[in-house]
């Protein structure tokens, strides 16, 4: 199961949330632009995540969901 | 079930908000705030004019809007005749330290029971980035295109050190939102503003250092560290009045 | 204060008007010190307080309508009052009041302008009641009483419409109104202190029972806030179909002069009409007591056989341009006026009186 979920539509690729993760794996993916055009956040390795949240504390837009 | 999600009165809408604009994370804080206190239904909000003039769209509860600087007033109507009531007010520099000081500093010395969320981050955001009360010595902006000048331009308003000196105000701290352990800070500061409302000791402040990256002209990262190196030295983070114990007693 | 309802007592036009606001179920002033209107605040601040209700003296004119503005967007009964100086600063908020749909009473005791002007009563402020109260699309009631009795009535009356048709409500007297002491009497309900429930379009919070409520005055759209705009001037069209109210003699039928005036001003016109009527000559007093909306059909049918009307008014006149509206420019419309403060006399309006009916 994700631990880290963006949603993908509404991530506005501000890129707050890769600075903040403390596993260095939030990256931003530029291969692929949402609807609106933005880059958006992905967690490139969902093992390693330990659910700290805080790349949704730092998140503008609320577009992260975390599930230990 | 997530650990950790968008709050309930936050209103699953995309925003307005620039990519990186610290607004929508106050927004949470600000909402979050309400679910745990549990007091959506009793809640009014104030939206000021500014970039956050749609936030009655995304807050859950009911939302008035006012006119530019107004807010103040508006929400001592509100809170006036229902005292009971949770009301707020979230207001940017522009409003709450230019046109509407006088709104802000009398509904300060009365002593108003509201909360205020203060958003300073140096620009007027809506209409393009122009020098706003707060904008920083130097700063260039869309109307001090060489920098603010303090000969002609004046000096940027420390409204909390400012607001402190009033016998009405309970509670005043500045917080920013520069990295998840100050927007935790920010948070507590918020729900303490909420407390000190329930307690009805007063007036309360929280001033939110926040970013505008598009209207500085850098990136939301840039914009971060902007906040930190030169905001913060010239608007100190902290308390710099609680009387919510004193008030208690 | 205890007044029996039925009873008859002399009281000064300003705390008349300030006790029938109570009585119509205003809980909530919020106010400036400004000249000639002040006996309202200190009214309202002698009496509020004593049945739960909530007067503040605001830092300015511009605080006092905002505090109007958020009371009445919580659903509550409310009003400020002001006078003509105050007024200028409180058209910001008039107009969101407006853009909102949000009623409330709104006092003017008039005294002279522009700037700072006079103390003095007057009635110059006609243009911008009924014409340009704020910016943008929109018109407010207003009501103008001629004694204190009807600043009584028509401040109950006011609160009545403002909630009717979700708007605000100006009640446009002056100083002279304001300050005169007059035998009157109560009647109707009186509300005073009872607590009502909040209107139901009110932000006073959800309660978690229903639908969140906005109050706000800005639409993106233009589409959206054309739609808006159109509904608010039906409401508009039923003020006009429904509301518009005047005073008319009982001669109007035989006269060829027709002098119309308002307010205050009605109370000389009416000695100078009566003095000529006296003297044999034709002449009624038509008495607008809603200025906007102006009873266009009640002047009209008023001067049915007249050969010429006489505004006068405590102003340059003000009205005029609406009284030749009213009357499709088919009479002709002369005026007499006295401004800077200045009340006109019966004889000075008897002596026009003559002159026209000379020529």
């Amino acid at each position: 199961m994700e631990k880290m979920k963006v949603d993908f539509d509404r991530c506005k690729g501000c890129g707050l949330c890769v600075d903040a993760c403390p596993k260095g794996i939030v990256k931003m993916r530029d291969e692929k632009l949402n609807k609106e055009g933005y880059i958006t956040a992905v967690c490139v390795n969902q093992e390693d995540c330990i659910a700290c949240a805080l790349c949704a504390v730092m998140c503008p837009d609320c577009v992260i969901t975390i599930t230990k | 079930m997530p650990d950790f999600k968008r709050p309930n009165a936050l209103l699953d809408v995309q925003t307005h908000y620039c990519p990186g604009c610290t607004h929508g994370i106050i927004h949470r804080l600000v909402a979050e705030v309400i679910d745990d206190m549990g007091i959506e239904g009793e809640t009014i909000g104030v939206c000021p004019v500014g970039c956050s003039v749609l936030e009655y769209n995304y807050f859950a509860c009911d939302m008035m809007q006012a006119s530019h600087g107004r807010s103040p007033a508006v929400a001592t109507g509100i809170k006036r005749a229902n005292p009971d009531k949770f009301v707020f007010t979230y207001q940017g520099d522009g409003d709450l330290a230019a046109i509407g000081t006088a709104e802000t500093v009398h509904a300060a010395a009365r002593g108003e029971n509201i909360t205020i969320i203060f958003v300073n981050n140096t620009t007027y955001g809506m209409t393009g980035g122009q020098m706003a009360p707060t904008t920083l010595p130097g700063q260039v902006t869309q109307t001090s295109p060489y920098g603010r000048n303090t000969n002609t331009d004046g000096f940027p308003v420390k409204v909390c050190e400012m607001l402190s000196t009033l016998d009405g105000v309970a509670y005043a701290e500045r917080v920013m939102v520069a990295d998840p352990k100050s927007v935790n800070q920010a948070k507590k500061a918020i729900r303490k503003g909420f407390e000190v409302q329930k307690n009805k000791q007063g007036f309360s402040i929280i001033e939110v250092l926040s970013t505008c990256p598009t209207n500085w002209g850098i990136s939301p990262q840039k914009a971060i560290e902007r906040l930190k190196s030169e905001m913060v030295p010239y608007y100190p983070l902290g308390v710099f009045k609680d009387c919510s114990v004193r008030n208690k007693e | 204060m205890d007044i029996n309802m039925s009873e008859r007592v002399l009281m000064k036009g300003n705390e008349a008007l300030a006790e029938a606001a109570i009585r119509a179920g205003c809980r909530c002033y919020f106010g400036y010190p400004i000249t000639p209107q002040t006996e309202i605040a200190a009214y309202m601040a002698r009496r509020l307080p004593k049945i739960n209700g909530v007067f503040l003296q605001a830092e300015s004119e511009i605080g006092a309508i905002n505090m109007v503005y958020g009371c009445a967007g919580s659903g509550a009964r409310c009003m400020t009052s002001s006078s003509s100086p105050g007024i200028s600063l409180k058209a910001e908020g008039i107009s969101y009041l407006a853009g909102a749909d949000l009623p409330c009473v709104i006092v003017n005791i008039q005294r002279g302008g522009p700037g700072l002007g006079t103390i003095q009563p007057s009635q110059a402020d006609y243009w911008q009641a009924t014409r340009a109260i704020g910016h943008g699309d929109l018109r407010i009631p207003v009501f103008a009483p001629a004694t204190v009795q009807e600043m009584v009535d028509l401040t109950t009356k006011a609160f009545e419409v403002a909630e009717k048709y979700r708007t605000p409500v100006m009640i446009l007297a002056d100083g002279f109104l304001g300050q005169m002491m007059e035998p009157m009497s109560f009647s109707g309900e009186d509300k005073s202190g009872k607590r009502e429930e909040p209107f139901a379009w009110g932000a006073f919070g959800h309660g978690n029972k229903r639908k969140k409520n906005i109050v706000n005055s800005l639409y993106l759209k233009p589409e959206a806030l054309e739609a808006q705009i159109e509904e608010r001037f039906k409401r508009y069209k039923q003020i006009k179909e429904k509301e518009s109210t005047a005073v008319c003699g009982e001669q109007a039928e035989t006269a060829e002069i027709i002098v119309v005036a308002y307010g205050c001003t009605a109370r000389t016109a009416q000695a100078a009409v009566h003095k000529a009527q006296d003297e044999g000559l034709k002449v009624e007093l038509f008495r607008p007591v809603t200025l906007w909306p102006f009873p266009e059909k009640q002047l009209k049918d008023a001067c049915k056989n007249a050969k010429t009307v006489l505004v006068t008014e405590m102003s340059k006149g003000q009205m005029v341009d609406d009284v030749k509206l009213a009357l499709e420019c088919k009479i002709p419309v002369e005026f007499f006026g006295r401004t800077g403060g200045i009340v006109p006399e019966p004889d000075e309006i008897l002596q026009k009186i003559k002159e026209m009916v000379v020529n």
